[in-house]
């Protein structure tokens, strides 16, 4: 076995090897950027080496900086994680070359599968069903919709180099292939420097599933399952699963038996995962096979009960496996959410900055429920531009997919992070979701089912009423807390109003306390709670039904947030209620149209353009002033009319940069 | 007897519909209250007591003497916030507008006198059509009135004014008296002279929002502390101010239970301060993170944004925090930040409010807008201010401390009591890169550069002030709040007086 190994990335995946390794004796050594100084994966290896500037291009991706760091440190082999240099062949091949072990496939099969069309072939070779499609190269938009025709509408056009959506466009007459095809080609040539494109079959009501494969050197290969990862945005996976609530022990079968084939036929080791389409009548098709652990690899762990990395550390050793394929058994589900800094009400508009607040939910096994948390964060750390923009996978796991689903809506409303914009709401709707909760997937699903993107989850009745009581029980706490201060009035202490109003939206309640909570509209309401004014969660029940909820306080009550939705709460006087209808509807009160610099200072760039519509939020000008950089952001959502100001500008207080319409 | 009780319920049931039914109507028509629902807004149930309900005015004028109210536009009396006594006056807009006459005058004079007798705070709610023309000087002599109650009171017992609605002409000095104004958006503006006044002497055109609204006069003109959606929301904001208020200079500051534990660590502080000293954070989380279950209020915020001024509580007990504000201008003083921040701190002064500075300063503001716009006094004033505070002072140097404003920031020199810093402070002159160009001034940039990283290395760190006993100790980012707690427990005991005088001579 080794005694020390690296680990060539950084975020929760490095941790995710540490803690494996560690469990196996194994030292580690992590490798950090200079945005990376402070991250928590260089605080929990046992040496950290510095690679380079924060840009991945100056540090993960330089092979020699790794090699250096090896040499250093003395690791006898690298776990490369996923992204940055684990799928990169010449990688591979330097480690081989400097005597240092490859935790992962061999280079041949990563360049093998590294290329779609190259690893299409292959995989049509080894018996695997593939999408209708052209495999050869295509010169042309004339030739795009000529084999476009041949195939038969709708198509898809694909980069060959392509990942992540780039380069990806869906054609369903000859104009949209035509412009598909320049588009697919010239994102490709921008993004990979190759624009070699392709075209195939596009699959309807498609489903993501994709099967873990584990091989070692001796030539066994086995599959754990599959994963679903149906939930996507713009292709980048959200939410997955495991087991598939679409497949038959048939389908996984021949899908597992194909993509063993597949593996063999590339003389693969470690661990993998074949990635398929499927479509509505379970027909497969191979889409791609990544040659290296999988971000959503812990759902697989969880009910295959193996350890991902602790295999992959042993069968780079050239240990066999332990497991024949009949010792592989499925148990329970497992349900995975990416947290991502992003505002899902806000267009999913990516956010960075300081992670003020980090509280994720604690991580355990009680009652056949395990919650697992894999992140790379703690607070008081930085979520930075330069990555991806993940901030943890959280997991749970349960006996049946309704009760894996359930752990991760309660492990959601126990996970608070202020400072940056996250979609925890949005990961706690889809649970709540009921087309999500009867597995009716397709990789469509987000699109079709938020259009006009996400304004928090749908409430009925008896959730606005467990949260009015919840409300109005914290706000009584913090009433009589409020009467118990010195300097009263020795013998007129005062006791608030014992009915009070609940406003939720536009339904108003009327509350009272009563011996076991409230009474709510004249029904007795059951309400036990351990809230304190300050605590920055509610945990209690109502009439015996656990809640937790995370709390902001605002001046007239609480933001109470959980099951995929942030509700504002206010309690109020009932003389107050009624003063409220007299109440002026609230305006922004922002008359302006125009943005103004906010102090003295040169502008370093201008985002906006003439024309351009821009979402409050969105940064519009970065101004230097005092030697800082200040980004200037839309206060609500404007149609920019004019630019005023340009990169280099010298600005006056309270001159024009930009009007708005 | 029977009668006579009666008659006193018709009598109050008759004062208390103001202007009557229709006038009520019109003002909810216009998103405000009355001014006997503001107070019961305020107050805490049934406990306000009205005082000169009956007072009706005596003008012989302009057929004046056939027009009475009872009340005569104003509502007077006390109650309670929270157990908590105080004085009231609300100006009735429904009945003469809420224009002030003699009589309405002498109603808010007394509930002033009573409360600075009593050492009660005294609130003011405006919403009033100025002077009672029809009585001439005898209006012009009641503001007066107000006027020197307001002088006297001051620094004895808190004033607040909340205007809801027009405060204009002589309306508004009183309220400038006071030491705290908040308004309600969209309805509410204050002006000493209005719109059409303005346009017939300067030719300027201008709507009474864009001339004295909330937003003018929180962001632009910083006569107001706040302002708030609406009168409800205003209400209940005031209650929670009051919350944190001593009585009068002589009680010290209110104390409630808490359940925030004083020795609470933040770990995340550590990482507060960016590595790249030229990156902006925000000092609100340090705030937040000190402050007892993280209920800060914030006063003018709005205003001068580079220094936040505000309350917060540190084991229960009320504390001003003066913070800067790197978001901001990189949290530079400049005059507006001076004046808002010297307010304040003679405002915690005057009521024994023990005062937590935070400071990340890297100077004075350059440039002719500042000095031509008396820099120098303003910076005196936050000064003044400083020097001549009494009340507990702890001091927290996060970042920078450079040059003058090291000095003016509640430092050791100004008496600070307790004067940490976190290992990430710069106390200096000025930046390296500026103090080496100035002491090697005729050498090359190689030179410079080589000598920046020595003066770096020897100045910009907390221990050459430590060394010195400037800085009493170098602390943990995460302990602030058990030091910050734990400096004002010992120093509850603290006694310093000023020589005596009649009273100094701010640099106005």
């Amino acid at each position: 076995m080794f005694d020390k190994i690296l680990i060539a990335n950084r975020g929760e995946i490095a941790c995710r090897v540490i803690k494996s390794a560690r469990a196996m004796g194994i030292k580690t050594v992590a490798v950090y950027s200079d945005a990376d100084a402070l991250a928590l994966h260089v605080r929990e290896a046992d040496e950290a080496v510095h690679i380079g500037g924060a840009p991945a291009a100056e540090s993960y991706l330089v092979i020699d900086k790794i090699l250096d760091a090896i040499k250093q440190t003395g690791a006898q082999a690298v776990h490369p994680g996923y992204g940055f240099l684990s799928e990169n062949k010449a990688f591979a091949e330097a480690l081989d070359k400097a005597g240092v072990a490859f935790i992962g496939p061999p280079a041949g099969a990563i360049e093998a599968m590294g290329d779609k069309i190259t690893s299409k072939k292959l995989a049509a070779e080894a018996g695997v069903s593939t999408v209708p499609g052209h495999m050869g190269l295509i010169e042309d938009a004339d030739e795009a919709v000529t084999i476009a025709n041949k195939i038969g509408y709708p198509v898809m056009i694909k980069a060959s180099a392509g990942g992540g959506g780039k380069g990806m466009r869906v054609a369903f007459n000859d104009d949209e292939a035509r412009e598909g095809f320049q588009s697919s080609k010239n994102e490709a040539a921008s993004s990979f420097g190759d624009d070699r494109i392709f075209i195939e079959k596009f699959v309807t009501q498609p489903r993501h599933i994709e099967i873990q494969i584990l091989g070692d050197k001796h030539g066994n290969v086995i599959y754990l399952g599959e994963r679903e990862c149906s939930i996507q945005r713009r292709n980048q996976k959200v939410i997955e699963e495991a087991p598939s609530p679409f497949l038959d022990a048939k389908t996984r079968k021949a899908m597992g038996e194909q993509s063993i084939a597949l593996a063999q036929a590339v003389d693969y080791c470690s661990a993998g995962t074949v990635e398929f389409i499927v479509d509505g009548d379970k027909n497969f098709y191979f889409l791609e096979m990544n040659t290296r652990l999988q971000v959503e690899h812990p759902v697989t762990e969880l009910i295959t009960g193996v350890d991902l990395v602790e295999e992959m550390i042993k069968v780079a050793v050239g240990e066999k496996l332990s497991l024949k394929q009949k010792d592989v058994k499925l148990n329970g589900w497992a349900m995975e959410s990416r947290i991502y800094a992003e505002d899902p009400y806000r267009g999913f508009l990516p956010s960075t900055g300081r992670l003020s607040r980090y509280r994720p939910p604690v991580e355990q096994v009680v009652d056949g429920i395990t919650v697992r948390n894999d992140t790379g964060v703690y607070e008081g750390g930085e979520i930075s531009l330069f990555y991806d923009p993940m901030i943890a996978k959280l997991v749970t796991h349960g006996p049946d997919r309704l009760a894996a689903i359930d752990a991760m809506g309660d492990a959601l409303d126990n996970f608070r992070i202020d400072g940056i914009r996250h979609n925890i709401d949005f990961c706690g709707a889809i649970m709540q979701h009921a087309r999500f909760r009867n597995g009716a997937l397709t990789t469509a699903f987000i699109d079709e089912e938020y259009p006009d993107g996400f304004e928090g989850a749908p409430m009925d009745s008896a959730r606005i009423e467990e949260l009015a009581v919840i409300g109005f029980t914290m706000s009584q706490m913090t009433q009589m807390r409020a009467t118990e201060g010195s300097q009263v009035l020795a013998g007129h202490q005062f006791t608030p109003d014992v009915e009070q109003a609940v406003q939720i939206d536009d339904l108003v309640f009327t509350a009272s306390k009563s011996a076991q909570g409230v009474v709510l509209n004249g029904v007795d309401i059951e309400v036990e709670s351990e809230w304190l004014p300050g605590d920055l969660f509610f945990f209690g029940a109502v009439n015996g039904k656990p809640i937790s909820l995370v709390v902001d306080r605002h001046s007239e009550g609480y933001t109470l947030t959980g099951r995929g939705a942030a509700v504002k709460v206010s309690v109020r006087r009932l003389v107050a209620q009624e003063a409220m209808a007299y109440m002026p509807e609230k305006t922004d009160g922002t008359s302006d149209k125009e943005l103004v610099c906010p102090m003295p200072g040169v502008v370093v760039s201008v985002a906006v353009e003439e024309g351009q519509s821009v979402k409050a939020g969105e940064p519009l000008a970065v101004v230097e002033a005092m030697k800082m950089e200040n980004i200037l952001r839309a206060e609500k959502d404007l149609t920019v009319i004019k630019v005023l100001c340009a990169a280099g500008d010298k600005l006056a207080v309270d001159e024009v940069m930009v009007e708005f319409e | 007897m029977r009668d006579i009780v009666e008659e006193l319920e018709e009598r109050r049931r008759i004062a208390r519909l103001g202007g009557g039914k229709k006038r009520i109507e019109a003002q909810h028509g216009r998103g405000k209250l009355t001014a006997r629902e503001r107070l019961d807004l305020l107050l805490d149930p049934d406990s306000f007591e009205e005082i000169d309900m009956f007072v009706e005015h005596d003008c012989q004028e302009f057929g004046m003497q056939d027009n009475k109210v009872p009340g005569d536009g104003v509502v007077t009396g006390w109650g309670t916030v929270n157990g908590r006594p105080i004085y009231v006056f609300a100006k009735d807009f429904t009945v003469f507008g809420g224009s002030l006459s003699r009589a309405h005058s002498k109603k808010i004079n007394k509930v002033q006198d009573m409360a600075l007798r009593n050492g009660v705070p005294i609130i003011g709610i405006l919403d009033a059509g100025g002077a009672r023309i029809q009585e001439g000087v005898d209006a012009l002599g009641g503001y007066a009135e107000v006027f020197q109650r307001n002088t006297l009171a001051s620094g004895v017992i808190p004033q607040i004014t909340m205007i809801m609605g027009p405060c204009a002409g002589g309306d508004v000095y009183s309220p400038a008296l006071t030491d705290f104004i908040f308004m309600v958006r969209n309805t509410s503006y204050m002006f000493v002279t209005g719109p059409d006044v303005v346009k017939t002497v300067t030719n300027e055109e201008v709507t009474a929002e864009e001339l004295g609204g909330a937003k003018v006069h929180t962001s632009k003109s910083s006569v107001a502390d706040g302002a708030y959606d609406n009168d409800v929301e205003a209400l209940t904001e005031l209650r929670r101010l009051i919350d944190f208020l001593p009585l009068s200079n002589r009680t010290g500051v209110p104390e409630r239970p808490t359940f925030d534990v004083r020795d609470r660590v933040e770990h995340s502080l550590d990482t507060l301060i960016p590595d790249n000293p030229n990156m902006p954070y925000d000092m609100m989380e340090l705030v937040e993170k000190v402050v007892d279950e993280g209920d800060f209020f914030e006063i003018q915020k709005d205003f001068a944004k580079n220094v936040i001024t505000g309350f917060g509580r540190v084991e229960g007990k009320t504390v001003g925090f003066v913070p800067s504000q790197p978001m901001t201008l990189a949290g530079v003083l400049d005059s507006d930040a001076s004046r808002k921040a010297a307010r304040f701190v003679r405002f915690c002064d005057c009521f024994d409010v023990p005062i937590v500075t935070f400071v990340d300063v890297p100077g004075f503001l350059p440039g002719t807008s500042q000095e031509y716009g008396g820099l120098i006094k303003h910076g005196a004033k936050l000064l003044f201010a400083y020097a001549e505070a009494t009340v507990p002072k702890v001091t927290i140097i996060t970042r920078k401390a450079y040059g003058g404003a090291y000095d003016v920031m509640a430092s050791k020199h100004l008496r600070g009591d307790f004067n940490y810093a976190w290992p990430t402070a710069e106390i200096a002159v000025m930046g390296a890169k500026g103090a080496v160009e100035i002491i090697f001034r005729n050498s090359t940039e190689e030179e410079i550069a080589e000598q920046t990283s020595q003066y770096e290395e020897r100045f910009l760190n907390p221990f050459v002030a430590a060394e010195r006993g400037y800085i009493d100790e170098v602390i943990q980012p995460h302990n602030t709040r058990r030091r910050v707690a734990r400096a004002l427990a010992l120093l509850s005991s603290k006694k310093l007086d000023n020589p005596w005088k009649k009273h100094d001579n701010i640099p106005l």
